[in-house]
């Protein structure tokens, strides 16, 4: 070791803290300036750690099971009543449903109709928090030769839950359409009114730009638009509701403080381009 | 081992300098750990901000108690590994540790003579404004203005945290974290 004299080693000392200081500074901007090496950076670390969270997952479900189990013991009762009658007034709907079908599959048949190719899926376990403080997002954890890929689509089973925003190679991060930076293409379902939902960080996305004339009515469904290229029609998103001061949120269908299981759904759009593919772009896809 | 202390003491093997290398790197070591334990997926409501109150609490008690085995080099990757775990721009959770290193290695003395409950107000004050900060940084980075509720819970819960790991932590810092004890 080189031996320093003492005055100078307490002053390299003093100085320590103000370069590391300028450093974080130094770090910020260059997060700001290569997005890329910071997502590359974040991803990797991600990588490293998503199949530790991934075994951490199980039992850690296990135990989330049994609290809420215990839970649903004490609201047994009330419960089963309630379902009880939930139960028969979906076996109209469903009846309803099943005629209706029948009704589109007729009348798409004398159209000639082309159908939707149906989409590839995969599934994945949501295995950490990925947005921080200031931002929704979840970590997914996937096989080392997976095939997802930027811009996907995150359903549950109720709903739509997000896009894939980074990938690494054995995790992915999806921002929930809750997020601040999410924007997702809707249309009202009652008046077939174009919206923007546009994340808060909060429990429920706010809806902007709906035409003049039309009001999202309290209670109507919202689904996504095929606007912009980016989501096919009609993925459920959730539901209008007004908020106390009079401003027109969507409650999401989907289930997204507790997400445990998401389908990433690939449905070949390239609407927005993801920054590594815009050199080679890909062929677009015939529907 | 300290050198400037007078005494009798064993012969420095290379087991004991692992042990009191080890003893030295303990603080750094756990408050990464920590980092990783508070970003499993719990499911806690709110598990950000306490993974953030985490890193925190611990680099402003290891500060005050024993900034030698908290010197800013290490505060630097703590917050790195915290910026790269949080998805966070990155920088913004380093500057902030390196600013609650500072001011607490400013004030140790006082502070430590004081006693516990002053380093609490101490570390309120300081949280209060890191979560300010952060808050501020983030939002110029995305240029957005971000909802102020969260950094005000950061803040809270960054208080409440703290002196149920400070008993943890003094704990640690007389026994497994002592060097004097290899």
């Amino acid at each position: 070791m080189i031996r320093l004299s003492v005055p100078l080693r307490q002053a390299l000392a003093k100085l320590t803290l103000p370069v590391f200081i300028v450093a974080s500074f130094g770090l910020m901007l260059l997060g700001k300036a290569d997005t890329l090496l910071a997502e590359r950076a974040r991803m990797t670390v991600a990588d490293a750690l998503a199949p530790i969270y991934d075994a951490l997952a199980e039992p850690l479900s296990v135990v989330h099971r049994a609290i809420a189990g215990a839970r649903h013991l004490a609201t047994l009762y009330e419960d089963n009543a309630r379902l009880r009658e939930e139960n028969v007034r979906l076996r109209r709907w469903q009846s309803v449903a099943l005629a209706l079908d029948a009704e589109n599959t007729t009348l798409k048949a004398q159209l000639r109709w082309i159908p939707d190719p149906a989409p590839s899926y995969v599934t994945a376990r949501v295995v950490a928090d990925a947005g921080g403080v200031y931002a929704r997002a979840v970590l997914l954890s996937l096989g080392p030769n997976h095939s997802v890929t930027k811009g996907q689509i995150a359903l549950d089973d109720r709903g739509l839950v997000g896009r894939v925003t980074e990938l690494g190679a054995r995790s992915a991060r999806v921002l929930l359409l809750t997020d601040m930076n999410s924007r997702v293409p809707v249309t009202l379902e009652g008046s077939r009114a174009r919206a923007i939902l546009a994340g808060t960080n909060g429990a429920r996305p706010r809806l902007m730009y709906w035409p003049e004339g039309v009001q999202p009515a309290e209670g109507e469904r919202v689904v996504t638009s095929a606007e912009a290229n980016t989501y096919p029609p009609g993925l459920p998103v959730g539901v209008v509701r007004y908020s106390a001061s009079n401003v027109p949120e969507v409650m999401p269908l989907a289930r997204l403080d507790r997400l445990e299981v998401v389908r990433l759904f690939d449905y070949g759009l390239k609407g927005v381009i993801p920054p590594e593919t815009s050199v080679a772009r890909l062929p677009e896809r015939r529907r | 081992m300290d050198d400037r202390r007078p005494g009798i003491r064993p012969r420095p093997s290379i087991w004991r300098r692992l042990d009191s290398t080890a003893r030295r790197s303990f603080p750094t070591a756990m408050t990464m750990l920590l980092l990783l334990v508070t970003a499993a997926p719990f499911r806690l409501p709110g598990q950000a901000e306490l993974q953030n109150a985490a890193a925190l609490s611990c680099v402003f008690f290891w500060s005050v108690y024993r900034p030698g085995s908290m010197p800013p080099p290490a505060v630097f990757l703590v917050g790195l590994l915290a910026d790269l775990l949080d998805f966070a721009p990155p920088g913004v959770g380093v500057i902030s540790l390196l600013v609650a290193h500072g001011v607490a290695v400013r004030w140790r003395r006082d502070l430590i003579r004081l006693g516990f409950l002053p380093v609490w107000l101490a570390f309120v004050v300081v949280a209060t404004g890191l979560a300010g900060l952060q808050w501020l940084l983030t939002s110029a980075l995305t240029l957005r203005l971000l909802p102020a509720g969260s950094a005000l819970f950061q803040a809270a819960l960054a208080a409440g945290l703290y002196p149920m790991l400070a008993v943890l932590l003094a704990r640690a810092h007389r026994t497994v974290a002592e060097p004097a004890n290899a």
